[in-house]
């Protein structure tokens, strides 16, 4: 409320008295008014809505049409697109993938963060105060780094990394003796294809979110540390019972994004494995789509697929809400921390690109 | 080091006592969590470099001694791959193209974003939350559902591959994030600034742009932050949208390079190429890095 100011039309509707500083709070509709709420309102919104607003709502309209684009005329087709996609093998072999990545990406992840964001805030010296370990800096630069790096670079340089010939993984294999990894195809055989895709996507996402957690664990007020030390704590169970509740709600906000990042990971697959992967073992619903899209022109079955992978992101933020509630997080939660949570869900986006 | 070290210890002065209550058990199990920390800091920054460090020395060798010899040194240091890469993979000008792309998107996005956000956050006027919601799904929803639309859109604009058409896009996708991040900061800024401001006799552009703006500045340079590594990292918009080769900005260009590697490699020059990709993003980190840390915290402590 403090932040609120009257606007000219609800003033006029309600006249106030005087503000403090003398001048009467109630102004007009003038010029300068009206051009600040056209350009400050108007022209954002103008763009949002062009390109991203009227583009979401098409789709709904096109995933039920054979359109296919470079002519006019399309047909109806109601949920036919729908039926025909679920009778399809490759697109559903590309559903089972996504659900794979959506599954353990965030999962493993999240943990791999939260170990690194733990160590680094948590893990110094018992002595006195909890402090951070030593060289928490240089940990922390580090494991942010291939975040910086474009997301089709990670994917190009891990290609060569699982490369059968000239990739380093074979080479440190076989030179611990391992003779079986002389040549082995990391990205080209059925049962390792997807898990090697899998580790590169973590591998690239867990700095920025051990970054944000670190951020997280240092607003966590400093007396329950003392309080939790007074009471005989060690780090250990510190981290269990203080620092994991009190930022579960970063976490949440966390595994959803990620969620969503690794429903489509196009980037990454298309980076390693642009042809679907050994038996489509890695195919993703956003390849399926791209293709279908743009080399085959079938547009409205393309945009119904794009239908379905909204449709499968919704269900899954709903289902981490819904297990989040079930075992009892959120409901603490007072409207305090409401606008700082709102802006580490609009951070945690930035990290899910 | 730590930012929690220099918070406690005014605390930790007051009541040196604590540490005396810490059991021999506690303490010894405080030192098994020190080491695992230690142990597992070192092994992901191994994990971390490794990749790194092998990319760049496998950027001065030949492609044959690549196959041979993973792990050596090169025996010449093959500085021509650079120069290869540089004209085969046409670095040079997808470099510029995201350059101007990028610049061009961050800055308008940047004042649209703000914009917004300091009218949805201190004008009270009918539709706001309606607006603020509908911007929120605009976050939630994959850009996948709204790409083939999308194409057509901006081909019925004729913006399709346009530097203004991948501009506009870009502006568009990364306005919501910008106006959510911006939007709890003008919030807290103080009611009085703004009073006084008006009492001097600015209207609202002045007050926007000569006193509340300047004053969201951390939290501006926060965004643009973030919001610069989201769009230099931008693949699928660009992909699907600037198909002009002349027009392709340096994701696209690497991708397609290395794609076409698979017929004739030189992996020299694809590795030099990754470096030259790499370096200047890697640069720019390591000189704002201490802004993205405090940027993080900054946008989750309000």
């Amino acid at each position: 409320m403090k932040d609120d100011i009257t606007t000219s039309d609800a003033a006029s509707r309600r006249p106030q008295p005087a503000a403090r500083g003398g001048r009467p709070r109630r102004r007009r509709l003038t010029f300068d008014r009206v051009t600040f709420f056209l350009a400050f309102l108007g022209v954002p919104l103008t763009i949002f809505v062009l390109f991203v607003l009227v583009p979401f709502g098409q789709a709904i309209f096109w995933g039920m049409t054979d359109w296919r684009g470079f002519s006019p005329d399309y047909n109806f087709v109601g949920f036919d697109n729908f039926t025909k996609m679920f009778q399809d093998d490759i697109f559903l072999k590309a559903l089972r993938n996504v659900a794979l990545l959506a599954a353990f990406v965030p999962l493993v992840t999240l943990t791999l963060a939260l170990g690194v964001a733990v160590a680094i805030t948590l893990g110094g010296p018992s002595k006195g105060p909890v402090r951070g370990i030593r060289g928490a800096s240089f940990y922390r630069i580090i494991s942010f780094f291939p975040y910086v790096v474009p997301a089709i670079i990670v994917g190009l340089i891990w290609a060569q990394m699982y490369d059968p010939n000239a990739g380093l993984l074979n080479g440190v294999l076989s030179g611990l003796g391992l003779d079986r990894f002389e040549s082995f195809a990391w990205l080209g055989e059925k049962a390792t294809a997807m898990p090697s895709v899998m580790f590169v996507i973590i591998w690239g996402l867990v700095g920025f979110y051990a970054v944000l957690f670190i951020a997280a664990i240092k607003g966590v007020p400093g007396e329950l540390y003392e309080a939790a030390k007074i009471d005989g704590a060690g780090r250990f169970r510190t981290t269990i019972s203080i620092t994991l509740p009190a930022i579960r709600d970063s976490v949440q906000t966390a595994y959803i994004y990620l969620g969503i990042a690794a429903l489509d990971a196009f980037v990454y697959v298309q980076a390693m494995v642009p042809n679907g992967g050994p038996d489509n073992s890695t195919l993703t619903i956003s390849q399926r789509l791209f293709n279908v899209a743009f080399a085959k022109q079938q547009f409205g079955y393309a945009t119904a697929m794009g239908v379905v992978l909204a449709i499968v992101t919704l269900v899954f933020a709903a289902l981490v809400f819904l297990v989040n509630r079930l075992t009892g997080g959120g409901e603490g939660e007072s409207k305090r921390k409401a606008p700082g949570s709102r802006a580490r869900r609009a951070a945690a986006k930035g990290g899910a690109r | 080091m730590s930012v929690i070290a220099a918070d406690r210890k005014p605390a930790s002065d007051r009541k040196p006592a604590s540490d005396r209550r810490l059991t021999r058990a506690a303490a010894s199990s405080d030192r098994r969590f020190a080491a695992i920390s230690h142990t597992l800091l070192i092994l992901w920054s191994v994990i971390v470099i490794v990749p790194m460090l092998w990319v760049l020395m496998s950027s001065f060798k030949s492609t044959g001694e690549i196959l041979s010899s993973p792990f050596s040194l090169p025996d010449h240091w093959r500085f021509e791959n650079y120069a290869n890469a540089w004209t085969d993979a046409n670095i040079g000008k997808y470099f510029l193209n995201s350059v101007i792309v990028v610049v061009s998107a961050l800055v308008l996005v940047m004042l649209l974003g703000a914009m917004c956000a300091y009218v949805l956050a201190r004008f009270e006027f009918p539709g706001r939350r309606l607006i603020y919601y509908v911007m929120l799904a605009g976050l939630t929803f994959p850009v996948f559902l709204a790409i083939v639309p999308l194409f057509f859109q901006l081909q019925n604009f004729g913006l399709l591959n346009t530097r203004p058409g991948l501009i506009l896009t870009y502006v568009a996708f990364a306005l919501p994030f910008t106006m959510f991040f911006l939007y709890s900061f003008f919030r807290s800024l103080p009611h009085d600034v703004y009073e006084a401001a008006l009492i001097d006799g600015a209207g609202d552009w002045r007050a926007f742009f000569q006193v509340m703006l300047p004053m969201a500045r951390p939290g501006m340079a926060a965004v643009a932050i973030f919001n610069f590594l989201g769009l230099w990292n931008q693949f699928l918009l660009p992909v699907a949208l600037n198909t002009d080769q002349d027009k392709w900005v340096l994701t696209q260009g690497m991708a397609a390079y290395a794609s076409s590697q698979v017929y004739d490699i030189d992996y020299g020059a694809l590795f030099a190429a990754i470096v030259v990709t790499v370096v200047p993003v890697l640069l720019v980190y390591c000189v704002f890095q201490r802004r993205i840390a405090g940027s993080v915290s900054q946008g989750t402590f309000r």
